[in-house]
C-alpha cells in the first residue's frame, strides 16, 4: 500500500478557495458567453475535441439502423411500393407546380418584379440533440468546411426548423424554432396578416406576441415566412395556430401555435444558402411589393 | 492503492460518450449524467488524486458538446466537486449502496445549481422531469461504483503476487 503522507503545513489554498474560484470564472464566462462574441475562439477549440466522440456515440445507433435494415426486406418492399405512389402523386403535381412556375415567372416579368432567388441546399444529418433542457438547438455534422455559415435557415421536408447560429469546423449550431430567443417574421396564408413569430423554450411551442385582441386570425390558420428578414425564404411554411386565447382583460390576444415541421423528428436536415439581401432602403422595399400587397395597406 | 491515472482518464471519457449517446423520447428524460456520476466516484474515492479544476474543465466539455451557455455545467459540476469533497470523509464510513442517498444529494444540488444559474438567465422552468436524471443517477450509483472498483481489485491482486 503506498500512502501519501499528508503535509504538515498545506500550502494550497483552501478546498472552499478554489471552489469559489472556479465557481467565479464559471459565472465570468456565462456572463461573457451570452453577452459577448469573445469565446467563439475558444468554443472552436473545445469543438474539435468533442468532435470525434460524438461522431463515436453516434455508432451504436447506426450500427443499430443498419443492422435493422438488413432484417426489414419485407418492410423496404412495402415502403418502397408506398414510395413509388407517392411520386406518382408527387409528380403530378409537380407538373402543375411547373406550370404554375413557369406562370409566375411570366407574371413577374410583366409586373417587372424581381425574380425569387433559388436557394442552395446542403443536407446535412443531425449529431446530436443536447439534452439540455434550456435551450432548443441541434447540432449537425457539416460546418464551415462545407460552407456552412451563421444565420443560415434551417428547413425540412416540410418547413422551417430553425437557423444556424453558430459554425464549427465539422459541425454547426442549429437554434430551433421553439428556443424562446429565436424569432422567424411569418404571413398568414389566408389574410397576408405580417407578424413575428418567437418560440417560447418549451417543446412544441410558438407564440404569437403583440396581437390586439381584435386581430383577424384564426385557430388553424397557417403561417408562411415572410421572406422581410433575408435569412429566411418566403413561403415556407412555419406553423399552424392551435390556440387564441382573448382575454378582454389585456390588450393582447395570447395565439399559441403548433411548429410545422418535425423540428424533433428528424434525422436529415437541409440548410439553406443565404440569399442577398432583396430589399435596401424601406423605399426600394416598397417599390418591390406586388401592386396586390400595396393595395392592401 | 490509488487509481492510475489514465484509469481515471478513460472514465472520463467513456462517461463523455455515454453522455453523448443521442437518446430520444423517455430514454432522454431518464439519461443520467454519466460525467457527474464518475466524477463523484473519483471524488469520493480518490480526493488525492483529482482536484475541483477536472470539473471545471469537464463541464466546459459538457457545455460545448450541448450548446449551452458556456460555463453552465462547470458551475454545476464546481459545485458538485466541493460537494463531494467535504463529504468525502462521512461517505467512507458507508459502504455500497448506502452511499447512493448522499450521492443523490450531491447530484441534486448540482442540478439545482444549474437550474438556478438557467433562470437567473431567464430560461423557463423546464418542469420537474428535469430531476428524474438525478434520481436514476442515484439507482445506478452502486452499480457504477462496482464497475469501477473491479479492474482496480484485479490489479492490487496482481501486484501483491
Amino acid at each position: 500500500m503506498i500512502e501519501i503522507s499528508p503535509r504538515f503545513f498545506r500550502h494550497s489554498p483552501s478546498l472552499l478557495a478554489r471552489t469559489a474560484f472556479f465557481v467565479i470564472l464559471s459565472l465570468l464566462l456565462m456572463t461573457l458567453d451570452s453577452r459577448s462574441k469573445y469565446l467563439g475562439g475558444v468554443r472552436e477549440i473545445f469543438s474539435v475535441i468533442v468532435y470525434p466522440l460524438q461522431k463515436l456515440a453516434q455508432v451504436p445507433l447506426s450500427m443499430y439502423a443498419s443492422a435493422s435494415e438488413l432484417f426489414q426486406h419485407s418492410e423496404i418492399a412495402e415502403e418502397n411500393a408506398r414510395l413509388k405512389q407517392q411520386h406518382l402523386v408527387d409528380k403530378g403535381q409537380l407538373l402543375r407546380l411547373r406550370a404554375l412556375e413557369a406562370e409566375n415567372t411570366q407574371l413577374r416579368k410583366l409586373l417587372n418584379a424581381t425574380q425569387r432567388i433559388k436557394n442552395k441546399v446542403t443536407v446535412a444529418e443531425i449529431l446530436r440533440v443536447p439534452h439540455d433542457p434550456f435551450n432548443r438547438k441541434v447540432l449537425l455534422d457539416k460546418g464551415s468546411m462545407s460552407g456552412i455559415e451563421a444565420g443560415q435557415a434551417v428547413v425540412d421536408d416540410i418547413g422551417v426548423v430553425g437557423q444556424v447560429t453558430r459554425n464549427y469546423p465539422l459541425a454547426s449550431e442549429v437554434t430551433l424554432l421553439t428556443d424562446r430567443d429565436h424569432s422567424v417574421p411569418v404571413q398568414v396564408v389566408r389574410n397576408g396578416l405580417r407578424s413575428i413569430i418567437s418560440g417560447t423554450g418549451r417543446e412544441g411551442g410558438l407564440e404569437l406576441r403583440y396581437m390586439a385582441i381584435n386581430t383577424d386570425i384564426r385557430e388553424g390558420d397557417v403561417l408562411v415566412t415572410s421572406g422581410i428578414d433575408g435569412v429566411y425564404p418566403p413561403g415556407l411554411p412555419v406553423a399552424v395556430v392551435s390556440q387564441i386565447d382573448r382575454n378582454p382583460n389585456y390588450i393582447f390576444a395570447r395565439i399559441t401555435c403548433t411548429p410545422a415541421a418535425g423540428v424533433n423528428q428528424n434525422r436529415q436536415l437541409l440548410i439553406l444558402s443565404t440569399p442577398a439581401p432583396r430589399t435596401g432602403t424601406p423605399a426600394e422595399a416598397a417599390k418591390m411589393k406586388s401592386p396586390q400587397e400595396a393595395k392592401r395597406q | 492503492m490509488p487509481a492510475k491515472g489514465w484509469f481515471i482518464m478513460l472514465s472520463l471519457i467513456v462517461a463523455l460518450l455515454l453522455n453523448l449517446i443521442p437518446l430520444t423520447g423517455t430514454a432522454r428524460t431518464l439519461q443520467p449524467d454519466f460525467v457527474a456520476l464518475v466524477m463523484l466516484y473519483w471524488y469520493v474515492n480518490e480526493p488525492q488524486r483529482v482536484g475541483i479544476s477536472m470539473a471545471f474543465w469537464m463541464g466546459l466539455l459538457m457545455d460545448l458538446s450541448n450548446a449551452s451557455t458556456f460555463g453552465q455545467h462547470a458551475l454545476g459540476y464546481s459545485v458538485m466537486a466541493f460537494m463531494a469533497l467535504v463529504f468525502n470523509r462521512r461517505m467512507g464510513i458507508f459502504e455500497g449502496y448506502k452511499q447512493a442517498p448522499q450521492i443523490g444529494l450531491v447530484l441534486l444540488s448540482g442540478q439545482i445549481v444549474t437550474l438556478l444559474a438557467a433562470l437567473i438567465a431567464g430560461s423557463p422552468f423546464p418542469g420537474w422531469n428535469f430531476f428524474l436524471g438525478s434520481i436514476v443517477g442515484t439507482l445506478l450509483w452502486p452499480l457504477l461504483s462496482a464497475i469501477l472498483r473491479a479492474p482496480q481489485k484485479l490489479w492490487s491482486a496482481s501486484d501483491a503476487r
